[in-house]
């Protein structure tokens, strides 16, 4: 297949492009679910690691 | 040598894209800098941004030099290893490890890895147990991307090893030294871009080149006569073939260092690299998460898929392209194909041919090379070379390479009496001398136009620079915060100008042995290379390491404490042990013992140490924690309750 020898390294090939394929219609179909809130604990810890990367 | 031919728009090519840089990397520090930068001034980032500089911080040059030669030496086979990357690394972490890891970690304000496992399991004792194995074993990583690096300096500048992994080292000391830690998203993500433009360049220029993309499949399929003898031997059955597959018998190594070292190893171990978990944390919502998978798949399959193709396509670039060996045919392999085995010769300066000539020592290592005068029967005609072996084991034999003959002139019109020279192309690991980390540098060399080979070696090493930074940022966070200020700081944390001079010193220690392995290895090159294995050693001592713990820590209640170090101190020791006292090369690299104490049982050696130390760390960590206390409900209700029980206040 593909002129690929073996069946297995042809699935391979066929499931790197299908992944990907899986990638991008998840990343869509989702592109504006999951929430865009920041929190509290979220800017705390913005805050924390600002000062932790000042001591670096 | 790329230096001795470049002109005026190879000139302009680089200098457009340093000055692209400079000036994105100015934008960056003159605005918002940081991820945490985004978070705090709650600034929108576009998620191609955000994706192209996370991809561009997490690949390089180890990933494309190093498994892309790889690829180049074992075939097509390696493409298992981009499906785990796209499915396992980015699809299976960014869906389901990526907003726990994120929630957990700014619920419990973790900002290390260690510390996310310490305060989860609510455990001084974890944090700076995964910070000490971080801090030590990390060099090796480093080294891997370090030497991915110097293997192209050196290839491009005609430079000596040691010399460019010096100049390498230098330069990334002082870029890290001099800020360069904290990553400058638009440089990122620009380098992102670059690498994405040149891989694309890349992989259409190369199935152009051999004929497009069938017939160029076709044509790897069709060189699998040509293997070498030492692979066939352990099993390789082409460049479009997976090794034989088996257990018990020497011909089946191939296929358990392909599947359990470089597919598994790599592709598990990403689960648990502690680079990749903090970045989830600094990630602002799920829904970027979710923006983020469709980009990340895109761009590893644009990375290592590229990567692992063309290198192993260049075996048919090359035997279609490539430079002409001349020689002697000592045997043709196949002769409708015109595949043959070919004695390389060369002209004297007289106009003589002489033979090639190796030397190599007793336990493999190439010596010298040099040519001889061609000795010949009573009729005139042209001997091989005999193969010896003089008292200090060091065996002399004639260079022979596989090779398809010229197909407009196999055979040099001028015969020398009966003998009739021939010439030939051959396959990528003759071109790159043996070294599968000089494949792809070989490889853009020979094959790419001058201006891309450029721009190429310019984006490989500012890929590896951010990899480096990154790398030597977690090291030091783990010496610093995760391991000096648990065990010295006392309760408020520790003096910070003590913390500072501990994380330099860290940082300065773990350069110094990343440049030490990058020296030692080039010393003890063995079949698979040393970018790969120490790599995937990385890899899999995290997995089996951190990976129970980690993913059990984030997703159930019912992880303990005890079930958490009982995994972690199994899941290490026994990688540590497989690979100090059976793994082959590592154990007899490490030089506890001579050889594997499982060298007689066939393939053991060479099962990667992930496949026995994993699962008895995940069924560590499901017994202890079946029979041992949880933590308290209230940390666990922080760590695992809804946000509404949380009652937070949105902003």
């Amino acid at each position: 297949m593909l002129g690929i020898e073996d069946k297995w390294v042809a699935l391979a090939y066929l499931l790197c492009i299908g992944s990907t394929l899986l990638c991008v219609v998840y990343g869509w179909l989702n592109w504006n679910r999951g929430g865009d809130e920041i929190k509290q604990e979220d800017v705390r810890w913005a805050a924390e690691e600002d000062k932790a990367e000042e001591k670096l | 040598m790329f230096f001795a031919e470049v002109n005026l728009p190879d000139i302009i090519v680089v200098l457009l894209y340093v000055f692209a840089t400079a000036y994105l990397g100015y934008l960056g520090y003159r605005g918002t800098k940081t991820t945490s930068d985004y978070l705090v001034a709650g600034r929108k980032v576009h998620p191609f941004v955000m994706s192209l500089s996370y991809g561009a911080t997490f690949i390089s040059t180890s990933a494309i030099v190093g498994f892309g030669g790889v690829a180049g030496l074992f075939g097509m086979s390696l493409l298992w290893l981009t499906f785990c990357n796209i499915f396992v690394g980015i699809f299976i972490a960014f869906i389901f490890l990526g907003e726990p890891t994120r929630r957990i970690g700014h619920r419990l304000d973790a900002h290390t890895f260690p510390e996310l496992l310490g305060r989860r399991y609510q455990s001084t004792f974890i944090q700076v147990f995964a910070g000490l194995v971080i801090a030590l074993f990390m060099p090796l990583y480093g080294s891997a991307v370090l030497i991915g690096g110097t293997e192209f300096i050196t290839t491009a500048f005609g430079m000596d090893y040691n010399a460019a992994l010096l100049i390498f080292a230098v330069l990334v000391a002082t870029y890290v030294f001099f800020g360069g830690l904290k990553g400058v998203m638009y440089t990122d993500a620009l380098q992102g871009v670059i690498m994405f433009a040149g891989m694309a360049i890349l992989i259409i220029y190369t199935y152009v080149k051999v004929g497009g993309l069938v017939s160029g499949h076709q044509m790897l399929s069709d060189l699998k006569d040509l293997t070498p003898p030492t692979l066939t031997a352990i099993g390789h059955q082409g460049w479009t073939a997976m090794p034989q597959f088996g257990f018990g018998e020497t011909k089946y190594n191939l296929w358990w260092i392909v599947v359990s070292t470089i597919v598994m190893g790599v592709g598990i171990g990403v689960l648990a690299q502690p680079q990749l978990a903090v970045r989830f944390m600094t990630v602002k919502s799920k829904r970027e998460l979710n923006r983020a998978v469709g980009i990340g798949g895109v761009f590893i399959l644009a990375m290592t898929g590229v990567a692992f193709t063309t290198g192993a396509l260049s075996n048919a670039y090359f035997a279609l392209h490539g430079p002409l060996f001349q020689g002697r045919v000592l045997k043709m392999v196949n002769a409708d194909k015109q595949h043959a085995l070919l004695q390389v010769m060369k002209k004297s300066p007289s106009g003589e041919w002489m033979d090639a000539i190796k030397e190599t020592s007793k336990d493999g290592k190439a010596l010298t090379n040099y040519v001889a005068a061609v000795k010949t029967d009573g009729d005139g005609k042209w001997l091989s070379v005999a193969k010896s072996t003089n008292e200090l084991g060091v065996v002399r034999e004639g260079v022979v390479i596989p090779a398809v003959l010229d197909k407009a002139q196999p055979f040099l019109p001028d015969a020398v009496g009966p003998n009739q020279p021939a010439q030939g192309r051959s396959i990528s690991i003759v071109y790159a001398k043996g070294n599968s980390d000089q494949i792809i540098p070989t490889y853009i060399r020979l094959a790419m136009p001058k201006w891309f080979g450029l721009v190429f070696l310019l984006t490989l090493l500012a890929a590896a620079m951010s990899t480096l930074s990154s790398q030597f940022h977690t090291l030091g966070t783990a010496a610093g915060r995760d391991v000096f200020e648990k065990l010295f700081g006392g309760k408020t944390g520790g003096n910070s100008n003590r913390t500072i001079y501990i994380v330099r010193i860290a940082i300065l220690l773990g350069l110094v042995l990343a440049v030490a392995v990058g020296y030692y290895a080039k010393k003890e090159q063995a079949v698979v290379s040393i970018i790969a294995r120490a790599t995937a050693i990385f890899f899999g001592l995290c997995a089996s390491t951190f990976l129970p713990a980690f993913v059990g820590g984030i997703y159930s209640r019912r992880m303990t404490k005890a079930g958490a170090i009982a995994s972690m101190l199994v899941g290490f020791c026994v990688s540590t042990f497989w690979l100090a006292f059976v793994k082959v090369p590592e154990c007899t690299v490490i030089g506890l013992v001579k050889k594997s104490i499982l060298a007689t049982a066939p393939n053991w050696p060479v099962v990667d140490p992930l496949f026995i130390a994993l699962p008895l760390s995940l069924l560590t960590v499901v017994v202890v924690s079946s029979f041992t206390r949880k933590s308290d409900e209230a940390h666990l209700d922080i760590c695992f309750s809804s946000n509404k029980k949380n009652n937070e206040t949105k902003i």
